[in-house]
């Protein structure tokens, strides 16, 4: 007869902690319950067989029993390990920021097919694409629409005209774009400029591959992130820890390399 | 934790919440730790408290290195046997005591005192990076190895470490090849670890 506690997923491992001597605590994206936490036992042993199955950013079939506080893993086998991610710090330190912001805006076992398909594009993406920070906008705004709190681009949030082709205004406390009658007594409003607003626009209603076409020039991406950071700030409360690491990142690339860019040749120190 | 029991006692329970804060004990564990210390004879229970106050007290940081030490520098630092062109980087002290017991190491060593994991907010800023940078400035130094743990955040720190060491002109190697990925360092039994240490890889940085 089925054991009725055991049962089995696939996954995506979005972070781990420790747990006592040797444990872990995973942090799952499923496609059929949501985010949940599980515990996998001895795993931190370099003798233990599950250890290299297990590592955050891999896409995993589990065996799973369910326990009293968390559910424990008792078998798994790897899907996808996504390894170009592991070999290049850029796409490393974003497909972390991918992650943790999953992780945050999201609740526990709450079943989001949606969200689960994202996360998985997300990451193959950021394998390959030649632009993995419009990989993150593009994360940012979906997982923001799917989660409820997509902002309002279509008219101003103040006074629901229609925005007219033109400069306007980011609000992110207030929801969107304002236009510039409603931007008196509004909180933190910042200027949003037309190509701004298109681009948002095309995040939040084209798909990936539209978004993937456009060209969009370092000041333009500069100012998109800008809003989406501030943003996403307001509907968490907080900001999301990764995004720390790719500031620094950049900052030092920039310190370092003036003007040539050379992001190639980062190899990976462990194969 | 739960509230303690209106049973317990008062600086029981205060022994137990201090138990509980410790890595890897659980309330049960914390119970049961607190009821053994008070069957315990008064002269060992002293004996345990003035040991616990006396590392408090006598255990430094090496300047050098950053490994616990009770003297400065400490004693691989200042050991004439050491080859002093070769550092070995790990995370945590504990990492240093795996790759002295195989012996097959006599260079010096580096303890960042953590990895980088971004998602934790635990940035480069909060390891011993910089202590690091300004050993190797004097230029004594030929080869630096990463013997960071071999999971996500090990790997991150060693990529970030290679980054920036890679124009200094140094040998930058990794050890990590052999070692089980997802493990911790200071599991790692010594005959891997011994291998690990001689396939060492040149890395770019
Ligand atoms: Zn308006
Ligand atoms: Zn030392």
């Amino acid at each position: 007869m089925p054991n009725p506690r055991l049962y089995k997923t696939e996954a995506i491992i979005v972070r781990q902690r420790k747990l006592g001597e040797a444990d872990r605590i995973l942090t799952l994206y499923t496609p059929a319950l949501g985010k949940l936490d599980a515990k996998a036992k001895g795993v931190r042993k370099t003798t233990s067989r599950m250890s290299g199955h297990l590592q955050p950013l891999t896409r995993c079939l589990l065996q799973m029993a369910r326990g009293h506080a968390s559910d424990v893993i008792t078998g798994c086998e790897t899907l996808e390990s996504f390894q170009p991610l592991r070999e290049d710090l850029d796409r490393l330190s974003r497909a972390l920021y991918a992650a943790e912001l999953v992780d945050r805006m999201t609740a526990e076992r709450v079943h989001s097919f949606p969200t689960y398909r994202l996360l998985l594009d997300t990451l193959r993406r950021l394998q390959q694409s030649a632009n993995p920070d419009l990989v993150l906008r593009f994360l940012e705004m979906r997982l923001m629409d799917q989660a409820g709190f997509g902002p309002r681009l279509d008219a101003c949030v103040g006074c629901s005209r229609p925005l007219e082709p033109e400069q306007h205004f980011f609000a992110p406390q207030a929801g969107g774009a304002v236009c510039r009658a409603c931007v008196p007594g509004l909180a933190g409003p910042r200027v949003l400029t037309l190509n701004g607003l298109k681009v948002l626009r095309l995040l939040q209603r084209g798909s990936y591959n539209d978004v993937a076409r456009v060209n969009v020039p370092p000041d333009l991406a500069q100012e998109v992130e800008h809003h989406l950071r501030s943003y996403i700030v307001c509907v968490l409360e907080r900001d999301v820890n990764a995004a720390a690491f790719i500031e620094r990142l950049r900052r030092e690339e920039r310190n370092t390399e003036p003007g040539t860019g050379n992001k190639e040749g980062q190899g990976a120190p462990c194969s | 934790m739960n509230e303690p029991s209106p049973a317990t006692a008062a600086p029981l329970a205060r022994l137990i919440q201090e138990f509980y804060k410790l890595p890897g004990i659980g309330p049960k564990s914390a119970q049961r730790l607190a009821y053994y210390l008070l069957r315990m004879p008064a002269a060992e229970a002293q004996a345990l408290a003035s040991a616990i106050l006396e590392v408090k007290e006598k255990i430094t940081l090496c300047t050098v290195c950053q490994n616990v030490t009770e003297i400065d520098p400490c004693r691989i630092c200042s050991g004439q046997q050491r080859d002093r062109t070769i550092i070995c980087v790990v995370e945590e002290p504990l990492d240093i005591l795996a790759l002295e017991r195989t012996q097959s190491y006599r260079g010096l060593y580096h303890v960042l005192h953590g990895a980088i994991s971004p998602m934790d907010g635990i940035g480069p800023e909060d390891l011993k990076i910089a202590d690091l940078l300004a050993r190797l400035r004097s230029g004594e130094v030929t080869e630096v190895i990463l013997a960071t743990n071999p999971n996500l955040e090990g790997e991150a720190t060693a990529m970030y470490l290679s980054r920036l060491l890679g124009p200094l002109g140094l040998s930058v190697t990794s050890l990590a090849r052999g070692l089980p990925a997802g493990g911790d360092l200071e599991y790692a039994d010594d005959v891997t670890l011994t291998r690990a240490l001689e396939g060492r890889l040149e890395i770019r940085g």
